[in-house]
């Protein structure tokens, strides 16, 4: 198999990336509040590039991405809690066991619904995300394990920052992989002119279905993961204010662009976190406020996202040999409405 | 045996019958021409053909197999490609990945391939970007492959518009008004172009057009509709003498000058 130049590029970056966090910990500058942090944030990358994917690439609006997250944390979480023993064969299974219930559920919600064009996704998943909530406050009644509107604590916290990086770095591989495939191509053009697309013999319902499955698949791998890094789920973390937070992530950072998705993810909980520290107790008051605020002034600023429709060049393709080549702009996925 | 058999077509919306007792037979390699005023139905019938409209009553055979009822896509697959009255490019999208997003249906690399970039990812790859750039430099597109496809301009997003109808590899190509808005000098090009593709493609093509200069130096044989009907066919030379035409064109009355 050949490995692109660019993927060996990504690669080393990765590994100074790496090397930097490590020296950080030892030395003591990165405290174990903000590796948590830091953590945490490269959760939402892998959730946030799932919802880049279905709603940057391929154009379907969902508002209940935050439930996916949630089912497959409770999952992941509750098998680890009850048959799990700690160990790192115990996470994997559980995590997949997490990715794949929420890959299955919006496969079932999908079908139907995705048959539609235009906004019913962004309808039906909103309504999903009540019905998740109000299931994981109930849910102590038919299975206790599950806490409830309590929460529930107790899963073995198996991950850490090794294990996270590089399971966030697979991710970002495999997306970029099927971005630019032909199945990413089918992806974008649904979005580019839904009939247009249908026109050109792309079977629409189908990749509109399999990029919410996969999108949805990694909010569950990444509620899966988080559950392994944070002891305590509550349904309260899954409600339709983190569904919010990823879409925010993805049009803040650009439809369209993994680099924009991946940086404003990382950026954005950090941001919450100083926000938090700045604020203190107000900070929960202030949330509302504070984001409604970034979301204006980002708008009026850059409408079209930090990185709308622009990939890092590590990210892309080889760039083709052209002998002449008029434009500046160099092949990409491209940007969203 | 035809390669496209309409028979007693119909589409109602509502009340209004939009298209109404159409019959078409296109023979192999043929130009043929759809006239007629504005709202006469030419664009709906495309939409009947290409499966956007579910038709009311009659039937559409293509290849001999009946395909009204049909998914736009599958048509497509089966060999029916379009152009747009008002372009439908993928916008934002380069011109290479318009043209390359409809090799879709004939990739021959599956999922995993795609996530693994496995060695039949890698070969398919190379083969849908060598024929995508011949296809964009038989249509003098290739050294904007990498621009956005909205950053084109007009002549070329027509004609890129085309190139990735073509991508589909049609046996029948429906035009629909590929020369609006654009100078003699462009519609005699578009006329040369047509020729060309159609040689060079095997192509059956049925055009939509206003551009009299176009339709009567292209086509071999002209069908025109009035109010959703079928009101004349015959050549070129035949329609334009024709009274009927006439009629509908420019009123009752008329007569040539």
């Amino acid at each position: 198999m050949k490995i692109s130049r660019q993927t060996i590029i990504l690669l080393i970056l990765a590994a100074v990336f790496y090397a930097l966090v490590k020296c950080l910990q030892l030395t003591g500058v990165l405290s174990q509040y903000w590796q948590l942090v830091l953590d945490q944030a490269l959760v939402t990358v892998i959730g946030a590039l799932g919802l880049s994917l279905i709603y940057g690439f391929t154009g379907q609006f969902s508002l209940g991405h935050a439930a996916f997250y949630g089912l497959g944390a409770y999952t992941a979480g509750v098998i680890d809690k009850v048959y799990g023993n700690g160990s790192i064969l115990f996470f994997f299974i559980s995590i997949l066991a997490g990715a794949l219930l929420a890959g299955l559920v919006a496969l079932i919600i999908g079908l139907p619904i995705l048959r539609l064009r235009s906004d019913y996704l962004g309808i039906a998943t909103l309504g999903f995300g009540i019905i998740v909530r109000v299931g994981m406050e109930n849910a102590n009644k038919v299975i206790p394990v599950l806490g409830g509107a309590t929460g529930m604590s107790g899963t073995p916290q198996t991950a850490n920052f090794d294990l996270i990086f590089v399971l966030v770095l697979v991710v970002i591989l495999l997306v970029r992989n099927f971005i630019f495939s032909t199945y990413g191509r089918a992806c974008t053009s649904i979005r580019e002119d839904e009939i247009a697309a249908d026109l050109m013999g792309i079977d629409t319902t189908r990749y509109k279905v399999l990029s919410f499955v996969l999108g949805c698949a990694l909010a569950g791998l990444a509620g899966g993961i988080y559950a392994h890094r944070y002891p305590f789920l509550h349904p309260a973390s899954f409600d339709f204010l983190k569904s919010f937070d990823f879409l925010l992530i993805v049009v803040l950072g650009g439809l369209g662009s993994m680099t924009g998705t991946i940086f404003t993810a990382i950026g954005w909980g950090f941001l919450l976190e100083v926000l938090r520290a700045v604020l203190g107790e107000n900070f929960i008051d202030w949330r509302g406020v504070i984001y409604a605020l970034i979301l204006i002034v980002a708008i009026i600023l850059r409408p079209q996202g930090l990185f709308s429709g622009k990939e890092l060049g590590l990210l892309l393709p080889r760039p083709l040999p052209l002998t002449t080549t008029s434009g500046k702009e160099r092949t990409h996925a491209g940007t969203g409405n | 045996m035809p390669v496209l058999e309409i028979k007693a077509l119909s589409k109602n919306f509502g009340g209004l019958k939009a298209v109404n007792n159409f019959q078409l037979e296109l023979e192999e390699g043929e130009i043929v021409g759809l006239i007629g005023p504005n709202g006469a139905g030419k664009t709906t019938v495309f939409n009947l053909i290409t499966g956007i409209y579910v038709p009311t009553g009659g039937s559409i055979m293509f290849g001999g197999e009946q395909i009204n009822g049909l998914p736009p896509f599958r048509i497509c697959q089966r060999g029916i490609a379009r152009t747009f009255q008002n372009i439908r490019l993928f916008k934002e999208n380069s011109v290479l990945d318009n043209v390359r997003a409809v090799f879709h249906p004939r990739v021959r690399y599956n999922l995993l391939d795609a996530f693994l970039r496995s060695p039949r990812y890698n070969a398919e790859e190379e083969r849908i970007l060598a024929e995508s750039m011949e296809l964009l430099a038989t249509l003098n597109l290739a050294d904007r492959a990498n621009q956005k496809a909205s950053s084109l301009p007009y002549g070329d997003q027509r004609r890129l518009e085309i190139a990735r109808s073509l991508a589909s590899r049609p046996k029948l190509l429906l035009l629909d008004e590929p020369a609006a808005g654009m100078n003699p000098g462009e519609v005699s090009r578009m006329v040369d172009l047509v020729r060309m593709i159609k040689e060079k493609f095997n192509l059956t093509v049925l055009l939509i057009e206003h551009q009299m200069g176009m339709v009567m130096n292209l086509c071999e044989r002209l069908v025109v509709m009035d109010f959703g009907q079928i009101i004349a066919t015959g050549t070129p030379a035949e329609i334009r003498d024709n009274p009927v035409v006439l009629e509908a064109y420019l009123g009752k009355g008329a007569t040539v000058a």
